[in-house]
């Protein structure tokens, strides 16, 4: 049942053509946990593992599916949380509890094995033992669907934080620069994307104009769109809506970048059930397809990623998934590019050129009409800034949006094809849903 | 506080030895004559990994981008906060970039632009790394 698998899936090079799978996949249900700052390390109701047996259930019955449906796992075995982050947040050992919270496995840590015998699915015949993060993974569950290695597959994304200040340990906590930090760490950057974006930003303002705080509207908004959707963290915690004086007065983190340009660790699960075309037409809710999925992961020339580089990799992403999903840039009515730092979404906004936005256009965009509202209702899920870092609102909102569920946030424009990632310009991947299979 | 102390690897080594001897030296391909920078194990280029050869360069450059780190992750450094983390872009080829903290510019002041120069900054007993400052003009 958990099988190796190798990079085949995966649509990463250019001139693939269309999806040989296009709108025989689809997406029949999705189910999210609650959404917590923090994992208490005592209530065994709200571990990692909890949250992600409750995601699942929520999906499957919101597809009107049974247990006995699944045949397929999709699960990201690391959480994005802890000392350091990644497979560094096991804060092993500690005192244990009853099973299944007998092992870091359920409680900070979450894999398919463990789903699998937890959720009691006995006809599992698909379970990578590895899987990436969400945005690959979103690619891989369509692809087994489409080739026939399952036919309704799970796909989970389970994010954990847990009491400290996020990733302050493991490597950060040292005094030597060891592996590929010994080109960064000496000089103070610690290799996370922040770094990797905030100088192509820099770069950008100086090409086209502009000042970092001309970010603001889009983040507001971003926030504004969160306190619109109740399965994100700023909505089931009242968190007040952020307002510009809050934006340009709160502090600097890596000057420019500020606190609010960065998006807030979170404890909670979402999955999603993949199925056929054929099956989402029977199932409990109107089927969203999977159009296309893509990905990319660029080698970086040298130490630091500039604004030509960011500039290549997001018109060769775009490239890429359009080709394959036979559509062009005016067809996309949904646009969740991600967010986790307000920094790349300008770079995702002009590379996949949305609603005519070209390179160095970004700022004017936001500082128009962009609510849900409006006539260009970008990043209607609010992102991860405007929801924590589940990095899954990109997905449930666009899948919501074709359903033309998205309550309050449903947007006033069309909504038939929706574009959604958790994507870094240098590596990740998008998936092209429509409500329509063609 | 001192800065984090770079861990060569058996294919770094090389680099950071002469780093340790006050020269900066990077990767050349000989078939493909591209110079490379950081070190690793194949041609960016042609993904050849026998034809890297190592080539010393100047240590001539341009600041070209620049940031305050005022929170970073980085525990030994914190510290220092806030301070400069340039991107120093070299002389012999603009496409390949180094990073500096700048030593004797203030923070929040780095001159983007600026032409810097290779200086070697101790941070252990038998460890250099290079840094950049500003040229006198």
């Amino acid at each position: 049942m958990i099988t190796d698998i190798d990079n085949s899936w995966k649509r990463d090079s250019d001139g693939l053509g269309v999806w040989e799978h296009r709108g025989k996949v689809a997406i029949a249900g999705f189910g999210h946990s609650p959404v917590d700052r923090r994992w208490d390390e005592v209530n065994l109701e709200s571990s990692l593992g909890a949250y992600a047996l409750l995601a699942c259930r929520k999906a499957i019955e919101d597809a009107g599916m049974s247990l006995n449906d699944i045949d397929g796992v999709v699960c990201c075995p690391t959480t994005i949380s802890g000392d350091s982050g990644g497979s560094a947040s096991n804060w092993a050992p500690r005192p244990y509890f009853d099973p299944p919270y007998d092992s870091e496995w359920g409680l900070t840590r979450v894999n398919a094995q463990w789903l699998i015998a937890n959720l009691g699915l006995k006809n599992v015949k698909f379970a990578p033992s590895t899987a990436p993060t969400i945005s690959e993974m979103v690619g891989l569950a369509a692809q087994a669907v489409g080739d026939g290695l399952c036919n309704n597959c799970l796909m989970i994304y389970p994010t954990g934080n847990m009491a400290g200040r996020y990733r302050r340990g493991g490597p950060n906590a040292s005094d030597y620069a060891e592996g590929d930090s010994q080109w960064t760490a000496p000089w103070g950057n610690h290799g996370g994307n922040d770094f990797i974006n905030i100088f192509p930003h820099q770069q950008y303002c100086r090409k086209y104009g502009g000042e970092h705080d001309d970010v603001a509207p889009f983040v507001l908004n971003q926030h504004r769109n969160g306190l619109m959707t109740p399965w994100g963290f700023n909505y089931q915690n009242n968190i007040p809506q952020l307002t510009h004086d809050d934006y340009v007065s709160s502090r600097y983190i890596l000057r420019p970048l500020r606190l609010w340009d960065c998006d807030r660790p979170v404890n909670a699960a979402g999955a999603y059930l993949f199925t056929t075309g054929e099956r989402a037409v029977d199932a409990k809710q109107p089927p969203v397809y999977v159009l296309n999925h893509s990905q990319h992961n660029f080698t970086f020339k040298t130490t630091q990623p500039t604004l030509d580089e960011i500039e290549l990799w997001t018109d060769i992403a775009a490239q890429r998934m359009y080709e394959g999903s036979g559509l062009t840039a005016a067809d996309v009515d949904i646009f969740n590019p991600y967010d986790g730092y307000s920094i790349m979404a300008q770079f995702f906004l002009e590379g996949f050129q949305w609603h005519g936005v070209k390179r160095g256009d970004a700022f004017a965009f936001y500082a128009g009409d962009i609510r849900v509202e409006g006539p260009h209702p970008l990043c209607s899920s609010g992102g991860n800034l405007g929801n924590g870092r589940t990095r899954t609102a990109m997905y449930t909102d666009s899948i919501e949006q074709l359903r033309g569920t998205a309550g309050p946030r449903q947007v006033t424009t069309r909504a038939e094809t929706a574009l959604a990632a958790f994507t870094t310009p240098s590596s990740g991947g998008w998936i092209m849903l429509g409500k329509n299979p063609d | 506080m001192p800065k984090l102390i770079p861990v060569p690897t058996e294919l770094s080594k090389p680099y950071w030895e002469s780093v340790n001897n006050e020269q900066l030296i990077i990767q050349y391909c000989t078939d493909c004559q591209k110079l490379q920078y950081p070190i690793r194990s194949s041609c960016y280029y042609c993904g050849d990994t026998k034809s890297l050869d190592w080539k010393e360069v100047e240590g001539k450059g341009e600041i070209v981008a620049a940031i305050t780190i005022e929170d970073g992750r980085l525990n030994r450094r914190m510290p220092d906060q806030p301070y400069n983390l340039a991107v120093i872009s070299l002389n012999e080829d603009p496409t390949i970039n180094f990073y500096s903290n700048l030593p004797g510019i203030e923070p929040y002041h780095a001159p983007i632009g600026q032409k810097v120069h290779v200086v070697f900054e101790r941070v252990s007993s038998d460890q250099l790394i290079p840094e950049w400052e500003l040229d006198i003009t």
